[in-house]
């Protein structure tokens, strides 16, 4: 936990803005996924969310689906992801994060999950589908505060809600951009303005923004009020188009890079 | 006279049956749900509203539906009495207008002027439909594209009602993918749509809400026998996919001392791991905004349903089911395509009745059940649909079944 909060301070002192990259797991195979996330954490991501491929990602844009589809096919499941994790630890001291949704992990068994992600060098969960309403079954089954957990608010939350759910995050506060799905399109720039500055006006911890941010210019925007920028689904259609070709990972590394610059 | 049993099945404030239901959904949805919540226990307490809703029933609907004592077919059986309970003659073939018509009245109330829903079997797409150009909505129904194919005469009654058919190639691409994309869409257009689920399943306060909507089958069926016997029957009764047409039958008597059947789908046999029987074979878990038994391998990945029937085609089923079924105030027990087929044709060949592939899972059990039981018993089944949407894939099947 301690990790996110010393990496977003660093970015402060650099004057500069958190580049979140989302991935899923295991897309389209465990090497190869691990390949491409060492040239995007090369290329410059300051934090890292690992998706946990799930059969029925409601929350997510077709694209996910598809790469989590994938994953899927190529055997990967939690247990490889938290294996993922202990090797890219190996490489990197960045921030990892466990993007999922409940049932991966309440079949892993939550106690059972808070060890071994905990060994594996993780340093926090975001879970898609556990409102602060569902949430004590999971926090009274870790035993201790080595993991932080990353709570989704939206363009739909009331302030009132917002302040319950800062309440009881840690790391950074994952703001949606709008209503809708991972990956679709339409930025309302003014509107995010607005929603980042009533979350900082409720929470000291970092506020990102995901959710249909695409492009360096996307970046440059919404940095100017955020701390960090979740970006997801492009990454996810880079991998898609380029899939078995040998430029993909030369691809993901300048893609990466393009963004990070923007942070800059 | 009859024993009183205290069951108390909930759910609490926050929607949880016991250790089952709650509300797993994205953020973005979670004010919607609250929302929804707050209107439907304000709403629906308003007497005039239970007055628009029981007039939409009675008159529109055509309730109450008849309970019907299934003279020549309990007598061939030769064991307990069988009484069907037709809400295949409920308005559109199903009991599944009974949870439209109170979903679309309190969305009304709302000031929602447009609905979206999951269909599988387009039994509830159908209801949803009806309610929409009844109250004038603009309608959306999501439905697998496996499921377009062996539904088509529902998809053309939607079409005809002018609702949009929007097929899902996603996942399975049946009812369960149906309804990941119907909460997909519903992410995106919360501020102004209304998601009417279609069962007792989902985030609270759908079980809660469509289990009150649907009571109305065993609330009737219980003075319906009482007028026709003098007492209550032995046993009830009902197929279960997710669970809306037996938790409405179930929930007016789950205090009275009879016996209890919830009939799953065991598809081609549960032997064959292509079924339907989430609450017989699977384990607790997390699925479209509930936590329930749902059909899924080691490591938490639902797996795929199978059923003739595509009303009971799903991995999944409504948490109240699943804390009955810990309680043991209801058996759940399973019926194979074969099996519902044969009850299929019996139901045609005894009464002159074509019940829905979903009911006739309940039919199979009911005669299972009747057998080992004396005359002077008596068992309410509850035919939850009528069978013309399934002539098609009956017809493919030919005539082996029977």
């Amino acid at each position: 936990m301690k990790n996110i909060q010393r990496r977003f301070e660093q970015l402060k002192q650099q004057g500069e803005k958190g580049l979140v990259a989302f991935v899923t797991a295991g897309d389209p195979d465990f090497d190869a996924s691990r390949a491409l996330i060492e040239k995007m954490i090369d290329a410059g991501v300051d934090v890292l969310e690992l998706g946990v491929p799930f059969s029925d990602p409601t929350a997510d844009g077709p694209t996910i689906q598809k790469a989590s589809q994938r994953a899927l096919k190529s055997g990967m499941t939690l247990k490889k992801v938290i294996e993922l994790t202990t090797v890219l630890r190996e490489k990197t001291d960045i921030p990892i994060i466990l993007f999922s949704y409940y049932n991966p992990l309440l079949a892993y068994g939550l106690t059972n999950f808070y060890d071994d992600a905990v060994k594996a060098g993780a340093d926090g969960v975001l879970l898609v589908d556990l409102p602060i309403e569902e949430s004590d079954e999971l926090t009274s089954k870790w035993p201790g505060d080595g993991l932080a957990l990353i709570r989704l608010i939206a363009p739909t939350t009331p302030t009132e809600r917002i302040e319950k759910i800062a309440a009881s995050a840690s790391g950074f506060l994952y703001l949606v951009s709008k209503t809708g799905v991972t990956g679709s399109d339409g930025l309302d720039t003014s509107e995010i303005k607005m929603n980042v500055e009533r979350a900082k006006n409720i929470t000291d911890i970092p506020v990102c923004v995901g959710f249909g941010i695409s492009t360096p210019e996307d970046v440059k925007t919404v940095a100017a009020s955020a701390d960090g920028v979740v970006i997801g689904s492009a990454f996810e259609r880079v991998i898609e188009e380029n899939i078995g070709s040998q430029g993909l990972n030369d691809l993901i590394f300048d893609f990466t890079k393009s963004l990070k610059d923007a942070t800059k | 006279m009859t024993q009183t049993i205290k069951i108390d099945t909930g759910p609490d404030a926050n929607g949880h049956f016991g250790e089952f239901g709650g509300r797993y959904a994205a953020e973005t949805l979670m004010p919607a749900l609250l929302e929804l919540e707050e209107a439907y226990y304000r709403i629906t307490a308003e007497q005039k509203f239970q007055k628009e809703f029981s007039e939409l029933l009675d008159k529109y609907t055509g309730r109450p539906t008849p309970l019907y004592y299934a003279k020549r077919l309990s007598e061939d059986i030769g064991g307990a009495k069988i009484y069907l309970k037709r809400e295949d003659l409920a308005h559109t073939g199903a009991h599944k207008i009974n949870n439209t018509i109170g979903q679309a009245l309190l969305a009304n109330w709302m000031g929602k002027k447009k609905i979206i829903a999951e269909t599988g079997a387009g039994q509830h797409g159908v209801a949803t439909a009806t309610v929409a150009a009844l109250f004038g909505m603009e309608c959306k129904i999501f439905m697998g594209k496996e499921d377009v194919g062996r539904q088509a005469a529902n998809v053309h009654r939607m079409e005809l009602l002018n609702a949009e058919v929007i097929p899902v190639t996603s996942g399975t691409a049946t009812l369960k993918d149906a309804m990941n994309e119907a909460m997909r869409y519903w992410v995106g257009a919360v501020l102004d749509t209304y998601y009417v689920i279609g069962s007792v399943a989902g985030p609270h306060p759908y079980p809660v809400m469509v289990r009150d909507f649907q009571r109305i089958i065993g609330d009737e069926a219980k003075q319906q026998i009482m007028e026709q016997v003098g007492r209550l029957p032995d046993k009830l009764v009902a197929c279960v996919g997710g669970g809306s047409n037996a938790m409405g039958l179930f929930y007016p008597f789950l205090n009275d001392d009879i016996e209890m059947v919830g009939v799953e789908a065991a598809g081609e046999g549960i032997d064959t791991g292509r079924h339907a029987v989430t609450l017989g074979e699977g384990s607790v878990g997390v699925l479209h905004g509930s936590k329930s038994y749902v059909l899924q391998d080691a490591d938490g990945q639902i797996t795929e349903a199978h059923s003739v029937s595509a009303g009971l085609d799903y991995p999944g089923v409504g948490p109240e089911h699943s804390l009955l079924k810990e309680m043991e105030r209801v058996v759940y027990k399973s019926i194979d395509d074969s099996e519902a087929l044969k009850a299929f044709k019996a139901l045609c060949t005894f009464e002159g009745i074509i019940p829905a592939l979903e009911s006739s899972h309940a039919l199979a059990q009911t005669f299972k059940e009747a057998a080992a039981m004396d005359k002077n018993k008596i068992i309410v089944v509850n035919l939850s649909g009528r069978g013309d949407k399934d002539l098609g894939i009956v017809r493919s099947l030919g005539n082996d079944y029977f």
